[in-house]
Protein backbone atom coordinates (compact mmCIF):
# COMPACT_ATOMS: atom_id res chain seq x y z
CA UNK A 1 0.00 0.00 0.00
CA UNK A 2 2.79 2.39 0.96
CA UNK A 3 4.57 1.38 -2.22
CA UNK A 4 1.47 2.16 -4.22
CA UNK A 5 1.15 5.58 -2.64
CA UNK A 6 4.80 6.35 -3.36
CA UNK A 7 4.40 5.27 -6.95
CA UNK A 8 1.30 7.38 -7.41
CA UNK A 9 2.83 10.42 -5.80
CA UNK A 10 5.74 9.91 -8.16
CA UNK A 11 3.48 10.42 -11.14
CA UNK A 12 1.86 13.44 -9.52
CA UNK A 13 5.21 15.16 -9.04
CA UNK A 14 5.96 14.86 -12.74
CA UNK A 15 3.87 17.95 -13.26
CA UNK A 16 6.39 20.04 -11.36
CA UNK A 17 9.34 18.22 -12.92
CA UNK A 18 8.11 19.21 -16.35
CA UNK A 19 8.66 22.85 -15.45
CA UNK A 20 12.37 22.21 -14.94
CA UNK A 21 13.83 22.42 -18.43
CA UNK A 22 16.06 19.66 -19.71
CA UNK A 23 19.25 20.57 -21.51
CA UNK A 24 20.99 18.24 -23.94
CA UNK A 25 24.74 18.79 -23.98
CA UNK A 26 27.62 17.10 -25.79
CA UNK A 27 29.61 14.89 -23.45
CA UNK A 28 32.79 17.00 -23.70
CA UNK A 29 30.87 19.61 -21.69
CA UNK A 30 30.16 17.26 -18.81
CA UNK A 31 32.24 18.91 -16.11
CA UNK A 32 32.13 22.48 -17.39
CA UNK A 33 28.37 22.73 -17.80
CA UNK A 34 27.74 20.98 -14.49
CA UNK A 35 29.75 23.72 -12.86
CA UNK A 36 27.93 26.45 -14.78
CA UNK A 37 24.56 24.97 -13.85
CA UNK A 38 25.52 24.91 -10.17
CA UNK A 39 26.40 28.63 -10.34
CA UNK A 40 23.18 29.33 -12.22
CA UNK A 41 21.12 27.56 -9.56
CA UNK A 42 22.85 29.45 -6.78
CA UNK A 43 22.46 32.86 -8.37
CA UNK A 44 18.98 32.57 -9.88
CA UNK A 45 17.34 29.83 -7.79
CA UNK A 46 16.15 28.31 -11.04
CA UNK A 47 16.69 24.69 -11.97
CA UNK A 48 17.92 22.98 -15.12
CA UNK A 49 18.23 19.27 -15.77
CA UNK A 50 21.42 18.27 -17.54
CA UNK A 51 21.63 15.37 -19.95
CA UNK A 52 25.00 14.51 -21.49
CA UNK A 53 25.53 12.34 -24.51
CA UNK A 54 26.56 12.29 -28.13
CA UNK A 55 25.53 15.27 -30.22
CA UNK A 56 24.36 13.06 -33.07
CA UNK A 57 22.03 11.16 -30.74
CA UNK A 58 20.56 14.39 -29.40
CA UNK A 59 20.14 15.71 -32.92
CA UNK A 60 18.09 12.67 -33.82
CA UNK A 61 16.02 12.83 -30.65
CA UNK A 62 15.27 16.54 -30.95
CA UNK A 63 14.42 16.07 -34.61
CA UNK A 64 11.80 13.60 -33.43
CA UNK A 65 10.43 15.91 -30.78
CA UNK A 66 12.41 15.00 -27.64
CA UNK A 67 11.48 17.46 -24.88
CA UNK A 68 14.88 19.18 -24.55
CA UNK A 69 14.73 22.94 -24.37
CA UNK A 70 18.38 23.74 -25.04
CA UNK A 71 20.77 21.84 -27.30
CA UNK A 72 24.51 22.35 -26.83
CA UNK A 73 26.13 20.50 -29.69
CA UNK A 74 29.81 19.66 -30.14
CA UNK A 75 29.33 19.96 -33.89
CA UNK A 76 27.59 23.07 -35.19
CA UNK A 77 26.21 21.27 -38.22
CA UNK A 78 23.67 19.49 -36.06
CA UNK A 79 22.31 22.84 -34.86
CA UNK A 80 22.17 24.15 -38.42
CA UNK A 81 20.24 21.08 -39.51
CA UNK A 82 17.75 21.44 -36.68
CA UNK A 83 17.33 25.12 -37.49
CA UNK A 84 16.63 24.22 -41.09
CA UNK A 85 14.05 21.66 -39.96
CA UNK A 86 12.43 24.34 -37.85
CA UNK A 87 13.07 22.55 -34.57
CA UNK A 88 15.19 25.28 -33.00
CA UNK A 89 14.28 28.93 -32.66
CA UNK A 90 17.19 30.10 -34.81
CA UNK A 91 20.70 29.17 -35.85
CA UNK A 92 21.80 29.69 -32.27
CA UNK A 93 25.14 30.82 -30.91
CA UNK A 94 28.67 29.59 -31.30
CA UNK A 95 29.61 29.19 -27.63
CA UNK A 96 33.02 27.53 -27.72
CA UNK A 97 35.69 26.04 -29.91
CA UNK A 98 37.06 22.78 -28.57
CA UNK A 99 40.60 21.43 -28.48
CA UNK A 100 41.98 17.93 -28.21
CA UNK A 101 44.80 16.49 -26.12
CA UNK A 102 47.10 13.53 -26.21
CA UNK A 103 46.70 11.81 -22.87
CA UNK A 104 48.61 9.07 -21.08
CA UNK A 105 47.61 7.52 -17.76
CA UNK A 106 50.23 7.36 -14.99
CA UNK A 107 50.89 3.65 -15.53
CA UNK A 108 51.67 4.19 -19.18
CA UNK A 109 55.27 4.76 -20.29
CA UNK A 110 54.13 6.70 -23.33
CA UNK A 111 56.12 9.92 -23.83
CA UNK A 112 53.74 12.69 -24.74
CA UNK A 113 54.55 15.78 -26.78
CA UNK A 114 52.44 18.01 -28.95
CA UNK A 115 53.93 16.85 -32.24
CA UNK A 116 53.00 13.25 -31.26
CA UNK A 117 56.63 12.17 -31.80
CA UNK A 118 56.66 10.05 -28.63
CA UNK A 119 53.49 8.31 -29.71
CA UNK A 120 54.97 7.69 -33.13
CA UNK A 121 58.12 6.16 -31.66
CA UNK A 122 56.13 3.98 -29.25
CA UNK A 123 53.82 2.83 -32.04
CA UNK A 124 56.78 1.99 -34.28
CA UNK A 125 58.33 0.00 -31.43
CA UNK A 126 55.08 -1.90 -30.93
CA UNK A 127 54.64 -0.54 -27.43
CA UNK A 128 51.14 0.78 -27.99
CA UNK A 129 48.72 -2.06 -27.51
CA UNK A 130 45.57 -0.04 -26.98
CA UNK A 131 44.89 3.58 -27.81
CA UNK A 132 41.52 5.22 -27.13
CA UNK A 133 39.66 7.77 -29.22
CA UNK A 134 35.97 8.48 -29.72
CA UNK A 135 34.36 6.76 -32.68
CA UNK A 136 35.35 8.96 -35.67
CA UNK A 137 32.32 7.75 -37.61
CA UNK A 138 29.97 9.84 -35.58
CA UNK A 139 31.71 11.64 -32.69
CA UNK A 140 33.12 15.10 -33.59
CA UNK A 141 36.03 14.61 -31.18
CA UNK A 142 36.75 11.22 -32.70
CA UNK A 143 36.88 12.83 -36.10
CA UNK A 144 39.35 15.43 -34.83
CA UNK A 145 41.47 12.67 -33.29
CA UNK A 146 41.52 10.80 -36.59
CA UNK A 147 42.54 13.95 -38.46
CA UNK A 148 45.38 14.58 -36.01
CA UNK A 149 46.63 10.99 -36.31
CA UNK A 150 46.46 11.20 -40.10
CA UNK A 151 48.29 14.51 -40.02
CA UNK A 152 51.33 12.91 -38.39
CA UNK A 153 51.02 9.75 -40.48
CA UNK A 154 50.05 7.54 -37.57
CA UNK A 155 46.51 6.57 -38.54
CA UNK A 156 47.31 3.38 -40.43
CA UNK A 157 49.82 2.19 -37.82
CA UNK A 158 47.53 2.80 -34.88
CA UNK A 159 44.26 1.77 -36.47
CA UNK A 160 44.35 -1.89 -35.38
CA UNK A 161 45.21 -0.72 -31.85
CA UNK A 162 42.31 1.67 -31.44
CA UNK A 163 39.58 1.26 -28.87
CA UNK A 164 36.63 3.40 -29.81
CA UNK A 165 34.53 5.17 -27.24
CA UNK A 166 30.85 5.58 -28.03
CA UNK A 167 31.31 9.27 -27.22
CA UNK A 168 34.28 11.38 -26.18
CA UNK A 169 33.56 10.86 -22.51
CA UNK A 170 33.83 7.10 -22.86
CA UNK A 171 37.03 7.57 -24.87
CA UNK A 172 38.42 9.55 -21.92
CA UNK A 173 37.36 6.80 -19.55
CA UNK A 174 39.02 4.12 -21.72
CA UNK A 175 42.19 6.22 -22.05
CA UNK A 176 42.51 7.02 -18.36
CA UNK A 177 41.40 3.66 -16.95
CA UNK A 178 44.86 2.15 -17.23
CA UNK A 179 43.95 -0.50 -19.78
CA UNK A 180 45.15 1.60 -22.71
CA UNK A 181 48.54 3.26 -23.24
CA UNK A 182 46.79 6.53 -23.92
CA UNK A 183 44.26 8.32 -26.03
CA UNK A 184 43.13 11.49 -27.72
CA UNK A 185 40.06 13.26 -26.41
CA UNK A 186 38.64 16.65 -25.44
CA UNK A 187 40.86 19.11 -23.59
CA UNK A 188 37.86 20.04 -21.43
CA UNK A 189 37.71 16.49 -20.06
CA UNK A 190 41.47 16.26 -19.51
CA UNK A 191 41.26 19.43 -17.40
CA UNK A 192 38.55 18.06 -15.11
CA UNK A 193 40.02 17.11 -11.73
CA UNK A 194 38.63 13.57 -12.02
CA UNK A 195 40.57 12.79 -15.19
CA UNK A 196 43.55 15.11 -14.65
CA UNK A 197 44.60 13.19 -11.53
CA UNK A 198 44.81 9.91 -13.44
CA UNK A 199 47.41 10.94 -15.98
CA UNK A 200 49.28 13.52 -18.06
CA UNK A 201 48.17 15.37 -21.14
CA UNK A 202 49.51 17.70 -23.80
CA UNK A 203 47.51 19.97 -26.10
CA UNK A 204 47.51 18.99 -29.77
CA UNK A 205 48.03 21.94 -32.19
CA UNK A 206 44.82 23.39 -33.59
CA UNK A 207 46.22 23.11 -37.09
CA UNK A 208 46.13 19.29 -36.86
CA UNK A 209 42.36 19.09 -37.23
CA UNK A 210 39.28 20.98 -38.40
CA UNK A 211 38.05 23.40 -35.75
CA UNK A 212 35.60 21.88 -33.27
CA UNK A 213 33.00 24.62 -33.50
CA UNK A 214 30.40 24.06 -30.81
CA UNK A 215 27.04 25.71 -31.22
CA UNK A 216 23.96 25.87 -29.05
CA UNK A 217 20.36 26.83 -29.67
CA UNK A 218 17.02 27.08 -27.93
CA UNK A 219 14.64 24.38 -29.04
CA UNK A 220 11.22 25.66 -30.09
CA UNK A 221 8.86 25.90 -27.17
CA UNK A 222 11.61 26.55 -24.62
CA UNK A 223 10.32 27.98 -21.35
CA UNK A 224 11.42 30.89 -19.23
CA UNK A 225 13.99 28.96 -17.15
CA UNK A 226 15.62 27.60 -20.28
CA UNK A 227 15.82 31.08 -21.76
CA UNK A 228 17.38 32.37 -18.57
CA UNK A 229 20.00 29.63 -18.65
CA UNK A 230 20.66 30.22 -22.34
CA UNK A 231 21.37 33.86 -21.57
CA UNK A 232 23.43 32.90 -18.55
CA UNK A 233 25.63 30.68 -20.71
CA UNK A 234 26.70 33.77 -22.66
CA UNK A 235 27.53 35.88 -19.62
CA UNK A 236 30.99 36.36 -18.10
CA UNK A 237 30.73 33.85 -15.22
CA UNK A 238 29.73 31.00 -17.53
CA UNK A 239 32.26 32.04 -20.16
CA UNK A 240 34.89 32.08 -17.44
CA UNK A 241 34.13 28.46 -16.61
CA UNK A 242 34.28 27.42 -20.28
CA UNK A 243 37.61 29.20 -20.61
CA UNK A 244 38.93 27.46 -17.53
CA UNK A 245 37.98 24.13 -19.10
CA UNK A 246 40.17 24.96 -22.08
CA UNK A 247 37.60 26.10 -24.60
CA UNK A 248 38.46 28.93 -26.97
CA UNK A 249 35.69 31.48 -26.70
CA UNK A 250 34.23 33.06 -29.79
CA UNK A 251 33.35 36.72 -29.99
CA UNK A 252 29.80 37.48 -29.03
CA UNK A 253 28.86 38.23 -32.61
CA UNK A 254 30.42 35.26 -34.42
CA UNK B 1 26.31 -4.90 -43.93
CA UNK B 2 29.09 -5.49 -41.45
CA UNK B 3 29.87 -9.17 -42.04
CA UNK B 4 32.89 -9.05 -39.79
CA UNK B 5 30.66 -8.00 -36.88
CA UNK B 6 28.15 -10.74 -37.64
CA UNK B 7 30.91 -13.35 -37.79
CA UNK B 8 32.32 -12.06 -34.53
CA UNK B 9 28.92 -12.24 -32.84
CA UNK B 10 28.37 -15.79 -34.10
CA UNK B 11 31.82 -16.78 -32.89
CA UNK B 12 31.17 -15.21 -29.49
CA UNK B 13 27.81 -16.95 -29.23
CA UNK B 14 29.37 -20.25 -30.27
CA UNK B 15 32.14 -20.06 -27.69
CA UNK B 16 29.66 -18.97 -25.03
CA UNK B 17 27.47 -22.05 -25.46
CA UNK B 18 30.54 -24.27 -25.65
CA UNK B 19 31.74 -22.99 -22.28
CA UNK B 20 28.28 -22.98 -20.72
CA UNK B 21 27.26 -26.47 -21.87
CA UNK B 22 29.33 -28.41 -19.32
CA UNK B 23 28.81 -25.74 -16.64
CA UNK B 24 25.07 -25.85 -17.20
CA UNK B 25 24.88 -29.65 -17.09
CA UNK B 26 26.88 -29.92 -13.88
CA UNK B 27 25.17 -27.05 -12.06
CA UNK B 28 21.75 -27.88 -13.49
CA UNK B 29 21.97 -31.46 -12.17
CA UNK B 30 23.25 -30.39 -8.77
CA UNK B 31 20.56 -27.75 -8.34
CA UNK B 32 17.83 -30.09 -9.57
CA UNK B 33 18.57 -33.04 -7.28
CA UNK B 34 20.70 -31.99 -4.36
CA UNK B 35 19.68 -30.16 -1.26
CA UNK B 36 22.32 -28.23 0.57
CA UNK B 37 22.72 -25.25 2.81
CA UNK B 38 22.76 -21.98 0.97
CA UNK B 39 21.11 -23.46 -2.12
CA UNK B 40 18.68 -20.55 -2.32
CA UNK B 41 21.61 -18.17 -2.20
CA UNK B 42 23.44 -19.98 -4.99
CA UNK B 43 20.31 -20.04 -7.11
CA UNK B 44 19.74 -16.34 -6.50
CA UNK B 45 23.30 -15.48 -7.48
CA UNK B 46 23.03 -17.52 -10.66
CA UNK B 47 19.72 -15.86 -11.55
CA UNK B 48 21.04 -12.38 -10.84
CA UNK B 49 22.05 -11.52 -14.43
CA UNK B 50 18.35 -11.85 -15.37
CA UNK B 51 17.44 -8.77 -13.41
CA UNK B 52 20.73 -6.90 -13.08
CA UNK B 53 21.11 -3.97 -15.48
CA UNK B 54 23.84 -4.74 -18.03
CA UNK B 55 25.56 -1.55 -16.93
CA UNK B 56 26.05 -2.90 -13.40
CA UNK B 57 27.64 -6.02 -14.77
CA UNK B 58 29.60 -3.93 -17.26
CA UNK B 59 30.96 -1.76 -14.51
CA UNK B 60 32.08 -4.70 -12.36
CA UNK B 61 33.64 -6.43 -15.35
CA UNK B 62 35.50 -3.28 -16.28
CA UNK B 63 36.92 -3.16 -12.76
CA UNK B 64 37.54 -6.91 -12.55
CA UNK B 65 39.09 -7.39 -15.98
CA UNK B 66 41.19 -4.23 -16.24
CA UNK B 67 44.93 -4.81 -16.18
CA UNK B 68 45.15 -3.08 -12.82
CA UNK B 69 43.04 -5.91 -11.35
CA UNK B 70 44.41 -9.23 -10.04
CA UNK B 71 42.43 -11.20 -12.64
CA UNK B 72 43.59 -8.92 -15.44
CA UNK B 73 47.20 -9.15 -14.27
CA UNK B 74 47.05 -12.91 -13.97
CA UNK B 75 45.60 -13.25 -17.46
CA UNK B 76 48.23 -10.93 -18.87
CA UNK B 77 51.12 -12.72 -17.20
CA UNK B 78 49.87 -16.10 -18.48
CA UNK B 79 48.82 -15.16 -22.00
CA UNK B 80 50.74 -11.93 -22.56
CA UNK B 81 47.50 -10.36 -23.70
CA UNK B 82 45.02 -7.98 -22.15
CA UNK B 83 41.66 -9.26 -21.03
CA UNK B 84 39.78 -6.01 -21.24
CA UNK B 85 39.04 -4.75 -24.80
CA UNK B 86 39.62 -8.24 -26.15
CA UNK B 87 37.58 -11.18 -27.39
CA UNK B 88 38.59 -13.14 -24.29
CA UNK B 89 37.21 -10.43 -22.03
CA UNK B 90 34.01 -10.33 -24.01
CA UNK B 91 33.67 -14.10 -23.66
CA UNK B 92 34.09 -13.88 -19.89
CA UNK B 93 31.39 -11.20 -19.81
CA UNK B 94 29.13 -13.21 -22.06
CA UNK B 95 29.49 -16.39 -19.98
CA UNK B 96 28.64 -14.55 -16.77
CA UNK B 97 25.75 -12.75 -18.38
CA UNK B 98 24.25 -15.94 -19.77
CA UNK B 99 24.52 -18.13 -16.66
CA UNK B 100 20.78 -18.07 -15.92
CA UNK B 101 19.83 -18.58 -19.57
CA UNK B 102 21.93 -21.73 -19.71
CA UNK B 103 21.42 -23.16 -16.24
CA UNK B 104 17.73 -22.63 -15.58
CA UNK B 105 16.27 -24.57 -18.54
CA UNK B 106 18.74 -27.39 -17.88
CA UNK B 107 17.83 -27.45 -14.20
CA UNK B 108 14.12 -27.71 -15.08
CA UNK B 109 14.90 -30.50 -17.51
CA UNK B 110 16.80 -32.51 -14.90
CA UNK B 111 14.06 -31.86 -12.35
CA UNK B 112 11.67 -33.50 -14.81
CA UNK B 113 13.51 -36.82 -14.57
CA UNK B 114 11.76 -38.80 -11.83
CA UNK B 115 13.53 -40.42 -8.92
CA UNK B 116 12.22 -43.86 -10.00
CA UNK B 117 13.94 -43.63 -13.35
CA UNK B 118 17.23 -42.75 -11.71
CA UNK B 119 16.78 -45.50 -9.11
CA UNK B 120 16.05 -47.98 -11.86
CA UNK B 121 19.18 -46.98 -13.67
CA UNK B 122 21.20 -47.47 -10.50
CA UNK B 123 19.55 -50.88 -9.89
CA UNK B 124 20.51 -52.02 -13.37
CA UNK B 125 24.11 -51.51 -12.34
CA UNK B 126 24.81 -48.63 -14.63
CA UNK B 127 27.78 -46.53 -13.64
CA UNK B 128 27.24 -42.84 -13.02
CA UNK B 129 28.80 -41.93 -16.36
CA UNK B 130 26.65 -44.45 -18.22
CA UNK B 131 23.56 -43.22 -16.39
CA UNK B 132 24.41 -39.70 -17.45
CA UNK B 133 25.02 -40.64 -21.08
CA UNK B 134 22.30 -43.23 -21.60
CA UNK B 135 19.48 -42.06 -19.32
CA UNK B 136 19.79 -38.49 -18.04
CA UNK B 137 21.10 -36.60 -21.06
CA UNK B 138 18.65 -38.16 -23.55
CA UNK B 139 15.76 -37.32 -21.21
CA UNK B 140 16.99 -33.82 -20.46
CA UNK B 141 17.98 -33.14 -24.06
CA UNK B 142 15.08 -30.81 -25.02
CA UNK B 143 15.82 -28.62 -22.02
CA UNK B 144 19.52 -28.57 -22.81
CA UNK B 145 18.89 -27.63 -26.43
CA UNK B 146 16.54 -24.83 -25.50
CA UNK B 147 19.09 -23.57 -22.96
CA UNK B 148 21.76 -23.47 -25.64
CA UNK B 149 19.53 -21.76 -28.19
CA UNK B 150 18.41 -19.16 -25.66
CA UNK B 151 22.00 -18.50 -24.70
CA UNK B 152 23.07 -18.27 -28.32
CA UNK B 153 20.33 -15.82 -29.26
CA UNK B 154 20.80 -13.81 -26.11
CA UNK B 155 24.53 -13.43 -26.83
CA UNK B 156 23.78 -12.14 -30.31
CA UNK B 157 21.50 -9.55 -28.77
CA UNK B 158 23.72 -8.48 -25.88
CA UNK B 159 24.55 -4.81 -26.14
CA UNK B 160 25.05 -2.90 -22.90
CA UNK B 161 27.88 -4.99 -21.48
CA UNK B 162 29.69 -5.13 -24.81
CA UNK B 163 29.42 -1.39 -25.23
CA UNK B 164 30.93 -0.87 -21.79
CA UNK B 165 33.81 -3.37 -21.80
CA UNK B 166 34.41 -4.02 -25.49
CA UNK B 167 35.87 -0.82 -26.88
CA UNK B 168 34.33 -1.38 -30.31
CA UNK B 169 37.38 -2.93 -32.01
CA UNK B 170 36.57 -4.31 -35.48
CA UNK B 171 37.05 -8.06 -35.61
CA UNK B 172 37.79 -8.25 -31.90
CA UNK B 173 34.95 -6.72 -29.89
CA UNK B 174 32.64 -4.98 -32.37
CA UNK B 175 29.61 -7.23 -32.27
CA UNK B 176 26.65 -6.99 -34.61
CA UNK B 177 24.52 -5.26 -31.96
CA UNK B 178 27.16 -2.57 -31.40
CA UNK B 179 27.68 -2.24 -35.15
CA UNK B 180 23.96 -1.57 -35.63
CA UNK B 181 24.15 1.12 -32.97
CA UNK B 182 27.12 2.66 -34.81
CA UNK B 183 25.26 2.63 -38.12
CA UNK B 184 22.33 4.45 -36.53
CA UNK B 185 24.67 6.98 -34.93
CA UNK B 186 26.38 7.56 -38.25
CA UNK B 187 22.97 8.20 -39.85
CA UNK B 188 23.37 5.14 -42.05
CA UNK B 189 19.79 3.91 -41.69
CA UNK B 190 20.07 1.56 -44.65
CA UNK B 191 23.00 -0.28 -43.07
CA UNK B 192 21.21 -0.47 -39.73
CA UNK B 193 18.06 -1.78 -41.42
CA UNK B 194 19.86 -4.61 -43.21
CA UNK B 195 21.73 -5.74 -40.12
CA UNK B 196 18.68 -5.47 -37.88
CA UNK B 197 16.67 -7.58 -40.29
CA UNK B 198 19.45 -10.18 -40.42
CA UNK B 199 19.57 -10.39 -36.67
CA UNK B 200 15.79 -10.57 -36.46
CA UNK B 201 15.69 -13.52 -38.85
CA UNK B 202 18.50 -15.39 -37.09
CA UNK B 203 16.94 -14.94 -33.66
CA UNK B 204 13.46 -15.84 -34.88
CA UNK B 205 14.82 -18.96 -36.56
CA UNK B 206 16.64 -19.97 -33.38
CA UNK B 207 13.69 -19.42 -31.08
CA UNK B 208 11.27 -20.92 -33.60
CA UNK B 209 13.40 -24.05 -33.87
CA UNK B 210 13.28 -24.63 -30.11
CA UNK B 211 9.53 -24.16 -29.92
CA UNK B 212 9.08 -26.47 -32.87
CA UNK B 213 11.29 -29.17 -31.41
CA UNK B 214 9.73 -28.72 -27.96
CA UNK B 215 6.23 -29.23 -29.33
CA UNK B 216 7.36 -32.29 -31.27
CA UNK B 217 9.04 -33.69 -28.18
CA UNK B 218 5.98 -33.24 -25.99
CA UNK B 219 3.80 -34.62 -28.78
CA UNK B 220 5.95 -37.74 -28.89
CA UNK B 221 5.82 -38.04 -25.11
CA UNK B 222 2.04 -38.12 -25.03
CA UNK B 223 1.60 -40.10 -28.22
Amino acid sequence: MILLVTLLSGTASRVTAAEIPALAAASDLKFAVEEIAAQFRASTRREVKLVFGSSGNFYRQIEHGAPYQIFMSADEDFVFKLAKAGRTEDQGQLYAVGRIVLYAPHRSRLAIDEQLAGLKAAAAAGQVRRFAIANPEHAPYGRAAEQALRKVGLWDTLRPRLVLGENVSQAAQFASGGSAEGGIFAYSLALSPQIAKLGRHVLIPEAFHDPLRQRMALVKGAGESARAFYRYLQEPPARGVLKRYGFTLPDERT
Amino acid sequence: MDWEALRLSLRLAGWTILVLLPIGIVLGRVLAWRRFRGKALVESLLALPLVLPPTVLGYYLLVALGNASPLGELYESVTGRQLVFSFGGLLVASVVFNLPFAIQPMQRAFEGISQEVRDAAACCGLTRWRTLWRIELPLAWPGIVSALVLTFAHTLGEFGVVLMVGGNIPGETRTIAVSIYDRVQAFDDAGAAVMSATLLVICLAAIGATYFSASRMSGRGHG
